[in-house]
Formats: structure tokens, C-alpha cells, sequence
């Protein structure tokens, strides 16, 4: 279906528009036909494993181009993450072959939304190699995605799903920020990443990735971002899906959502630099998305308290 | 759409297999084992043997728990490594004895008992599981310190969750064949388990007396494989007669088989 051999023959088939090979339309086609089917058409069978962020859809020959120029020296041809430059790099480039990937919408041991993709992509990951490729316009990001995606046969044969809802954060009070430290210790995040958040845990001297590489607990006290955002619904996201191929585990059996916000407030007052990069706006957000006042305002009610 | 499509395929061919059994659109628990070839007559052949390791077995060594004084508290002395359990005969535990080759194609359905995997004094018990694909795997947690539980499959998918004492067991299953899956705990270095993936029942785990005993075999030619976690796979080629019982004994040679 969507294999390096289609993409050869894209040309080919696009002079035969009869066959319905979703490779043969191009995007002034598909925004037609999107106008003029009902909304649940264009996501049917046929086109289940397009690349699509909003009403842009991925090219994959235009995807394989950017890659080769921008990722291959990183992540390898083989998308294997085993680049030129890969011995020199810590962490690793990811291997898109095994389709495990750090930042998802998606439960533990589910293959990301497009979406997931498309943010990492935009985001970068912190404390990597990996920039932001912002700078890229949005239609090559996607292309981009498109191409990553056949990397790894997940892609093809499972969705992504089920999605981790995260729902309105409630007002951080102190009383919040109290009990979202019941939540750090009866959940012993302090194994890893220590009673103040410095990553020192006891635990955290032989934490190895799934590829047995040594890795280091996220340090709170430096950290204004985190390796998958850096709102508090990117928070609430990391520790709830966790972050597949580290040893950051699932939260979601053990967490109520109430009680996931807790933590939430709680972790944030372990980041000496928060309250800063909550004004600087270094990366574009949506209102929406900004992290609230309200916590900061509990924050100084709590300061030397914790 | 491709798995789809072969369970279409695996539908109509056992249909077509078994005609006079298959009424109806409905699938029925009647018709569903009559597809198991376990329940027809002549599947009553066994197989039974030893796991043996040829020579002298590495012994254990003490688990250094001092990142976890619960841990620790919960062993009068350090329990040892698991990595090699043999008895006094050299008889091996925690060996896979399975058919690699010559099973019937059929579809197995999963037995619905779960397989428990239980987390005790910072350690996975039993140390080697074996279950059917989509058959239901529970951990529990029975000690007062959280653990995470973190297959690291080839072949299935990746999954890592946390489980702090007092809280209900993980449900999860394995999709895919899988011969076998490490499990780590990342809070403790040295807990690990391993989980075999079947789609078939004809497998069994060696216990302290390293014997085995495969049982209701079609008659057939079978590649059997005992496979060990340190010592790698064995394999012999068998033929199994309507209703006969035989023996088969593997002896696994650690030089030979070391691959670390
Ligand atoms: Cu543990």
C-alpha cells in the first residue's frame, strides 16, 4: 500500500485516475472531494493510513526527499536511528523502526497520533539532539510525518489508540499542591527522580532505556520544559501515557484524574524556574494552553512549605 | 484490514474443513471447540522429558537489593540470581519445552484462566511464564514498594506501567507469538522475568524436577524446542503416533550454547 514501490510509481499512477490509489490525487483534488463527501468518507478504509493534520495531507515522495536531507544523518536511510552521527549523540536518535515513540496522546504500548508526531516534530525533544524544526513550513513537517510513518509497520496494522483524555485542569490551590504531594510519595516518583526532583533518586544510577543504554531521570530544579512540552497538560500527558521505550512508566491505572492534576501542581513547585518560563512565552501557545495563574498564586501561598 | 482478511480466510477454510460442524451463522462454544483439534479422538498423544544441562551448572549469586531496604527486610538472606536454576542431577528450571514445528493450523482460543505474575520481595514469580497469544496475563503486586512492569518484546507491543502497593492487578495480554519476552522492572536493576507467547498449547515450563509434558498431541512429525534463557534453544525432530506416549530428553551444553 503505502510502500517505497508505490511511492516509485506515484508518477505512473497518477495518469490513471480511474484507479482509486490515494497516492494518484493531489491536494487541490482531495480538498474537492473532501468538500463534497460526507466527513466520514475521506477517513474509510481507503484512507486509514494517510498522514493528515487538520485538512493537509502528507506526501510521502515529498516526505523521503526532506528526510534524506534533514533526518538521514541522524536516524539512518533505514529510519533505524543508526545514522552517521548517531555514535556521537546522547541519548540516541530514535529508531522509527520499532515504532516506539516517547511522546504520545496515546496509552503506554500505542503507536502516536499524527499529532503526536507533528508536536514532537515542531517541539523538538529538550535535553537532545533533536531541534526544533519549527523553521520548516507546516505542509513539510507533515510530508515529513507521512515518511517516518512507513518506517515501521505499526503504522499500518494498529491505530492510534485509545487517546488518554485529559480533561479541565481545576484551580491549583495549596491544599491542591498538598495533596499532589501525598500522590509524588504513595506513587514513589522519588525512586528516580529524588525527594526534590533532582533526578537522584536511588533508583536512578542503573536506569537503562529499552535498548539497555544508561538514561537519567528527568531533574526538575533545572528544567523549565520537558522532553514532550512544556504545559501543564503536556505534564499531566508524560507521567499518565508515560514515555514508551524509558523507563518513565504508565500512570493511568493508578491515578484518578483529580489526582493527576494534584500531581500536576505539585510537580510544578519543584521547578525553580517555572514561574519564570510561565511569562517568558518562548514558544508560541494558545491561551488555553498557557500554564494557569492560579497555580502560580498557589505556589507563593506554599512557598517554603514543601 | 490484512488481519481482517486472514480471519476471514481462517473462517471459511475451517468451514470448508469441517463441514458437518459448522451450523449456522452463529458461532457457537460448541462449534468454537469442535476447530481445537485438542478434543478430537486421536489428539491424545504425550510427550514427556527432562531439561538437563550437561556439565557443571553456574550457581546463583547473591541479589544486591541495598537500593531497597524493603527489599532487603523482606529476605532473611539475599535470594539468589535466577538466571540458571538447575537441580542436583543437572535437571534445568525454567525451560521452555514447546512445538516449533508440525502444529495443525487451526486457531486456538485462548483458555480463559489468566496467568499471574506475581511481584514479591522485589522479585517476579514465577521467573518464567508461558501463555496463549490473547490469553489474559495479571501482575500482581504484593509487596509494600511500587513496581513498574516493562516488557521489552520484539515482536508485540511495548507497554510500561507503574504499580504501587494495594492497588488492583494489571490485565494485559500479547497478541503475537513471542519466544520470549524479557520483563525489567526499571526501579529494581534486578528483577526480570521472562513471558513465552503461544499461539498454540503445546507448550510447558520446566519446574524443580526439569521435567515437561506436552499432552493431547494430533498425531504428526514435530520439531520440538526446548528453549532456556541463558543457554538458548535445543531442537528435535519427533513423530508422534495416534494416542502414543514418548519421551524425549534435552541436554543442553553450556559452552556450546553460551551466546554471552
Ligand atoms: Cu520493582
Amino acid at each position: 500500500m503505502w510502500t517505497e514501490r508505490s511511492i516509485e510509481h506515484e508518477k505512473a499512477s497518477r495518469a490513471r485516475v480511474g484507479r482509486l490509489r490515494p497516492q494518484a490525487f493531489r491536494l487541490p483534488v482531495l480538498a474537492i472531494l473532501a468538500a463534497i463527501l460526507p466527513a466520514t468518507l475521506p477517513s474509510a478504509v481507503c484512507f486509514a493510513q494517510q498522514t493528515r493534520i487538520g485538512n493537509v495531507t502528507g506526501s510521502l515522495k515529498r516526505g523521503k526527499e526532506l528526510y534524506r536531507r534533514y533526518c538521514v544523518g541522524c536516524h539512518g536511510v533505514l529510519g533505524n536511528g543508526q545514522g552517521e552521527n548517531a555514535p556521537y549523540l546522547d541519548p540516541r536518535p530514535r529508531d522509527f523502526t520499532a515504532g516506539v515513540f516517547k511522546c504520545r496522546s496515546t496509552d503506554t504500548g500505542h503507536i502516536p497520533t499524527d499529532m503526536d508526531l507533528y508536536e514532537t516534530l515542531g517541539r523538538g525533544l529538550h535535553a537532545s539532539a533533536m531541534p526544533s524544526w519549527f523553521p520548516l513550513t507546516r505542509q513539510q513537517r507533515i510530508d515529513l510525518i507521512a515518511y517516518v510513518k512507513t518506517f515501521s509497520p505499526r503504522f499500518h496494522e494498529e491505530k492510534p489508540e485509545p487517546v488518554v483524555p485529559v480533561p479541565p485542569e481545576p484551580p491549583a490551590s495549596p491544599e491542591s499542591l498538598n495533596r499532589g504531594l501525598e500522590i509524588f510519595k504513595k506513587m514513589e516518583c522519588a525512586k528516580c527522580h529524588g525527594l526534590s526532583g533532582r533526578g537522584d533518586g536511588p533508583s536512578a544510577s542503573t536506569l537503562t532505556d529499552s535498548k539497555d543504554r544508561p538514561i537519567v531521570p528527568y531533574d526538575f530544579t533545572t528544567g523549565e520544559r520537558f522532553k514532550c512540552g512544556q504545559t501543564n497538560q503536556d505534564l499531566y500527558r508524560i507521567f499518565m501515557t508515560g514515555l514508551d521505550g524509558t523507563p518513565m512508566p504508565s500512570y493511568l491505572k493508578d491515578l484518578k484524574p483529580d489526582q493527576a492534576w494534584d500531581l500536576v501542581h505539585y510537580l510544578r513547585t519543584l521547578q525553580m524556574n517555572y514561574e519564570n518560563s510561565a511569562n517568558n512565552g518562548a514558544v508560541k501557545t494558545s491561551p488555553a494552553r498557557q500554564p494557569g495563574r492560579s497555580i502560580r498564586n498557589a505556589l507563593r501561598a506554599v512557598s517554603g512549605s514543601k | 484490514m490484512k488481519r481482517s482478511r486472514l480471519c476471514v480466510l481462517t473462517i471459511a477454510a475451517s468451514i470448508l474443513s469441517n463441514p458437518p460442524l459448522h451450523k449456522g451463522g452463529t458461532v457457537s462454544e460448541e462449534a468454537g471447540q469442535t476447530l481445537v483439534p485438542v478434543v478430537r479422538a486421536e489428539a491424545t498423544g504425550t510427550l514427556t522429558g527432562l531439561v538437563k544441562l550437561d556439565g557443571p551448572a553456574p550457581k546463583g549469586k547473591p541479589i544486591n537489593m541495598a537500593k531497597e531496604p524493603i527489599c532487603v527486610k523482606a529476605h532473611p538472606t539475599p535470594p539468589l540470581t535466577e538466571e540458571v536454576v538447575a537441580g542436583a542431577n543437572g535437571t534445568l528450571q525454567n525451560a521452555i519445552v514447546y512445538i516449533s514445528e508440525g502444529v495443525p493450523n487451526s486457531t486456538f482460543d485462548p483458555p480463559s484462566d489468566p496467568v499471574v505474575i506475581e511481584q514479591k520481595g522485589c522479585q517476579f514469580h514465577p521467573h518464567v511464564v508461558a501463555l496463549q497469544s490473547n490469553q489474559k496475563l495479571q501482575v500482581v503486586n504484593s509487596d509494600p514498594t511500587s513496581h513498574n512492569i516493562h516488557p521489552l518484546p520484539s515482536n508485540n507491543r511495548e507497554w510500561n506501567r507503574s504499580q504501587p502497593p494495594g492497588l488492583p492487578p494489571l490485565e494485559e495480554s500479547f497478541a503475537r507469538e513471542e519466544i520470549a519476552i524479557p520483563v525489567k522492572c526499571n526501579i529494581h536493576a534486578w528483577m526480570r522475568c521472562y513471558i513465552a507467547v503461544f499461539k498454540h498449547p503445546y507448550f510447558s515450563v520446566t519446574g524443580a524436577t526439569g521435567s515437561f509434558s506436552l499432552k493431547n498431541l494430533p498425531p504428526g512429525n514435530y520439531a520440538i524446542a526446548a528453549w532456556h534463557e541463558k543457554f538458548g534453544t535445543l531442537t528435535q525432530k519427533v513423530t508422534i503416533a495416534a494416542g502414543e506416549t514418548k519421551t524425549l530428553d534435552f541436554v543442553f551444553k553450556p559452552r556450546a550454547n553460551m551466546s554471552e
